[in-house]
C-alpha cells in the first residue's frame, strides 16, 4: 500500500483531547500533524495577580492525573525565592508523595490505558471481560488504588490533593496512618515486579529513533524532586538555565506549544529518558526486575515506555516502604516564610517527565509572571517527529491496523494533552 | 510485529447506557469514576460504557440513559456539541467545578480574554475561545449536579447507583460547618484565626481542609442560603483585605452566584 490516510478525530485512551491526521501518497507522507483541540484555559495569565501560597493549589487544576507534580514544581520553585530550606524529614515525605502519584499514574496507563494496544484490545473494559486477563485488571486496580491511599493518606484526597505547599505540609501525617498502608505496600510490590515481567512478554515494535533524551539526574537518588537536566547528547545543565536550551514554538493546528532543544530539536522526557539515564539509581529490587526481562537497557524503543514505567513502579513502592520504615514526622510540618521579591524555577519529575516552573514574585508575594513547561508539551514535538520515521513502517498493514499502530506510537508517551495546553509561553522566541 | 483486531466486551442486552463527555478541564472528575478501584468492573458489568474517550475506543451513539459531563462551556463548538448531548441524554448530569460553574478558568470572565490570549500564545489568531467560561447548565438543561473540585468519587457512585435503582438522586446541600463537626474538627476560624469559606460552602469532600490545619477554599462552590455578608464581615475582623477576601472567592467555584456576588462587592471596595 502507498497510499495512506489516517484520521482519528479524537484519539481514546489519552487524558484530554487530540486528534491525528496523517496523508500518505505514493509512498511519500504530505501531511502528518497531531492537532491539539482541547480548549486553552489560561493559567499563565490568571496567575497573575495571584499570592504565591494559591500557586500549588491553582496549577494542580492544570492537570487531573499528575497535580501532585504541578503542585511539588511550583512549591519548589517558591521555596527557592524565599529562601526556605526543607527539612530532611519534609524532603522524605515529599518524595514519599511523589511515588504515590507514580504508583497510581503509572499503574493508569500501564493496566488501563497502554495494554490494550498490545493484548488487542480497544479497553480495558473489554480485557476484563476476557477471564484470562480479568485477574490482570484487577491486579492493576488494586496497584492504582494502593497509590491512591498513600496520596490521600499525605494529601488529603486522591485527586488535587490540598495537604502539600509551599515550605512543607500543612499537615504531615502521623507514622502509624503511614504504618496502615504497609502491608498493601508490600502486595504492591510483589504485584509490580510481577507487572514488570508481564510487561516484557509484549509484542515491540521494531522502532529505535535516535533520540535525544532528556531527565533530571541527582548524584543520589532516581530523580524525583531534585537533580540537573541531562542528556544522551551530553547536556548536563541546573534547571535554571532550562529556558536558555528549551526553546517553545506555538503551531497553528494545536491549542498547546511544542517546546524543542536549541541545539537538538524534538527530545524525548518521561520514564524511557529517566530509566535510560538513571539506570545506576534504580533500587535493588527494581533493577533485579529489570534485569531479568531479557531487555537491553539503555533503549530507544518508545513501546518499551511500558516496561520503563513498570520498574518505576517497582521502585516507587520500594523506596515508599523505605521512606515510611525510616519516617521521622516532620516538626513543624511547614516553614513559613515572609514574602520578598524574586525569581525562581524549578523542575520535578512528573510521571510524564519533566515539568519545569518559573516563578517571578512582588515584594507583597504577588505573582507578576509564571511560565510552565509540561512534559507533554515537551513530547508533542517529538511524538511527531516519531511519526514521520514510524509510518513508512506500517504502510503494508490494513488501514485499521496502521490507524492503531499510529495512535500506539503517540500513547507510549501517555500524553496529557490537558496539561499540554494549559501553558503558555511569555516571551516569543525567534527562530 | 503481530497486528491484532481490536476486541470488544460482548453486552447483555438491556443494559442502561452509560456516556461521558468532557469540555474544558484537567480530566480529573472523569477519573474520579477510574478511582473507584474497588468497583470500577462492577460498574461496568451492571451499565454499558457507551462513550467514555479516555477510557475506551469503542464509541455507541445515543440516547444514553445516565451522562455525566465534566468541564465548561469556553469555546464556540461546545455551544453546539452540548446540545446535541443534551438530546441523547435521558439524565444529564454536570460533574464537578468547571461543569456547574466554569471552573478556574472562569477567572477569564472578569478579564478580557484577547489579554490572556496575548499572553499565552505567540501566535493569538490561532486561538478559538469565548470571552466567558460558564456551567452547562447556561447551555441546556440539567438534571443534577455534583460539585466539587474534583468531585467526591462516592458522591459519584452514590448517584448513579441511585438512577440504576430508579431512585431520585441526593447529595447534601448543607455547609462544611456541618461536616467538621461531625468528624470533630475544632472551627480553624474561631480557635486559630484562619479564614475559611467553610460557613457559605456546600458539604461533599468531607471537610478535609480544617483537618489538615487549613481554611476551606471553597471547591464544592455556595451551599443552598449562603451567608456571605456575615462571613465577609467576620473575614474583615480577621485583618482580611478586601483584594484577599476577592481572591479567597475566586478559586475552582469563583463564578458560582453567591461567590462572584460577593468577590464583586469587595471588588468594588478595592477601587
Amino acid at each position: 500500500m502507498t497510499t495512506l490516510r489516517i484520521d482519528v478525530p479524537y484519539m481514546a485512551r489519552v487524558e484530554g483531547e487530540g486528534a491525528l491526521n496523517i496523508i500518505v501518497e505514493q509512498g511519500e507522507i504530505k501531511h502528518l500533524e497531531l492537532n491539539i483541540f482541547e480548549p486553552p484555559r489560561f493559567f499563565e495569565a490568571f496567575l497573575r495577580g495571584r499570592h504565591f501560597m494559591e500557586a500549588p493549589d491553582i496549577t494542580a487544576r492544570i492537570c487531573g492525573i499528575c497535580p501532585v507534580a504541578y503542585q511539588m514544581s511550583a512549591s519548589h520553585a517558591i521555596d527557592k525565592i524565599l529562601g526556605i530550606q526543607i527539612t530532611p524529614e519534609m524532603r522524605a515525605l515529599r518524595r514519599l508523595l511523589y511515588c504515590a502519584e507514580w504508583i497510581e499514574s503509572h499503574a493508569l496507563h500501564i493496566y488501563l490505558l497502554h495494554a490494550p494496544d498490545f493484548l488487542g484490545y480497544e479497553s480495558a473494559i473489554s480485557m476484563a471481560a476476557d477471564p484470562a486477563l480479568r485477574p490482570a485488571v484487577e491486579m492493576g486496580l488494586r496497584m492504582k488504588k494502593i497509590g491512591n491511599a498513600l496520596l490521600a493518606t499525605i494529601g488529603g484526597r486522591e485527586v488535587h490533593p490540598l495537604s502539600p505547599t509551599v515550605g512543607g505540609f500543612y499537615r504531615a501525617p502521623a507514622k502509624n496512618e503511614l504504618l496502615a498502608l504497609k502491608s498493601e505496600l508490600e502486595w504492591g510490590l510483589e504485584a509490580s515486579i510481577k507487572t514488570v515481567a508481564w510487561t516484557a512478554t509484549l509484542d515491540f515494535p521494531d522502532f529505535e529513533p535516535d533520540y535525544e533524551l532528556v531527565s533530571l539526574r541527582h548524584p543520589d537518588e532516581y530523580p524525583m524532586n531534585e537533580g540537573r537536566i541531562v542528556s544522551n547528547k551530553g547536556l548536563d545543565i541546573p534547571v535554571e538555565e532550562f529556558e536558555a536550551h528549551f526553546i517553545n514554538d506555538h503551531v497553528a493546528h494545536s491549542n498547546a506549544v511544542h517546546v524543542y532543544h536549541r541545539d537538538h530539536g524534538s527530545y524525548n522526557t518521561g520514564p524511557l529518558a529517566r530509566l535510560n539515564l538513571n539506570l545506576d539509581k534504580l533500587t535493588p529490587l527494581a533493577k533485579k526486575a529489570l534485569a531479568e526481562t531479557g531487555h537491553s537497557f539503555p533503549s530507544n524503543n518508545p513501546f518499551k515506555s511500558i516496561v520503563a514505567r513498570a520498574v518505576e513502579v517497582v521502585l516507587a513502592y520500594e523506596e515508599a516502604l523505605d521512606i515510611i520504615e525510616h519516617y521521622v514526622r516532620p516538626e513543624p510540618s511547614r516553614i513559613e516564610a515572609e514574602p520578598r521579591a524574586g525569581r525562581g524555577c524549578h523542575i520535578t519529575e512528573a510521571p510524564r517527565g519533566m515539568l519545569y516552573h518559573r516563578y517571578e514574585l512582588d515584594e507583597n508575594g504577588l505573582i507578576l509572571s509564571c511560565r510552565i513547561d509540561a512534559p507533554s508539551a515537551q513530547n508533542l514535538k517529538r511524538m511527531e517527529d516519531d511519526l514521520w520515521a514510524f509510518v513508512p513502517q506500517v504502510l503494508a498493514l490494513p488501514h485499521d491496523e496502521a490507524t492503531l499502530r499510529c495512535e500506539q506510537l503517540v500513547r507510549n508517551y501517555d500524553p496529557c494533552i490537558s496539561c499540554a495546553t494549559h501553558f503558555i509561553k511569555l516571551n516569543v522566541v525567534e527562530r | 510485529m503481530k497486528a491484532p483486531k481490536r476486541k470488544i466486551k460482548p453486552e447483555a442486552a438491556k443494559k442502561p447506557k452509560l456516556a461521558v463527555f468532557k469540555f474544558t478541564s484537567c480530566d480529573g472528575c472523569q477519573l474520579s469514576l477510574l478511582d473507584a478501584e474497588d468497583v470500577l468492573l462492577d460498574v461496568v458489568d451492571a451499565v454499558e460504557i457507551a462513550y467514555f474517550v479516555e477510557a475506551r475506543d469503542r464509541r455507541l451513539p445515543g440516547p444514553y440513559d445516565v451522562t455525566l459531563v465534566e468541564g465548561s462551556i469556553s469555546t464556540p463548538e461546545h455551544i453546539e456539541q452540548i446540545q446535541e448531548i443534551r438530546e441523547q441524554s435521558k439524565f444529564l448530569i454536570a460533574i464537578g467545578a468547571c461543569a456547574t460553574a466554569g471552573g478556574i478558568q472562569a477567572l477569564r470572565n472578569w478579564r478580557d480574554v484577547d489579554e490572556f490570549v496575548r499572553i499565552v500564545y505567540a501566535h493569538p489568531e490561532y486561538i478559538d475561545a469565548l470571552q466567558t467560561s460558564t456551567p452547562i447548565s447556561d447551555y441546556v438543561q440539567v438534571d443534577f449536579e455534583l460539585r466539587g473540585c474534583p468531585i467526591n468519587k462516592y458522591q459519584l457512585l452514590d448517584v448513579v447507583t441511585s438512577l440504576l435503582i430508579g431512585k431520585q438522586p441526593r447529595t447534601p446541600t448543607y455547609s462544611v460547618c456541618m461536616e467538621c463537626k461531625r468528624r470533630g474538627t475544632p472551627c480553624v476560624m474561631v480557635s486559630r484565626g484562619i479564614p475559611c469559606l467553610g460557613p457559605v460552602t456546600q458539604a461533599g469532600c468531607n471537610a478535609i481542609c480544617p483537618a489538615v490545619n487549613r481554611g476551606c477554599f471553597g471547591c464544592y462552590g455556595p451551599h443552598e442560603a449562603p451567608n456571605t455578608d456575615a462571613l465577609g464581615q467576620h473575614l474583615e475582623d480577621l485583618g482580611m483585605t478586601s483584594a484577599e477576601i476577592v481572591r479567597l472567592y475566586r478559586n475552582f467555584s469563583g463564578y458560582a452566584d453567591a461567590f462572584r456576588l460577593a468577590s464583586d462587592v469587595y471588588e468594588e471596595m478595592m477601587a
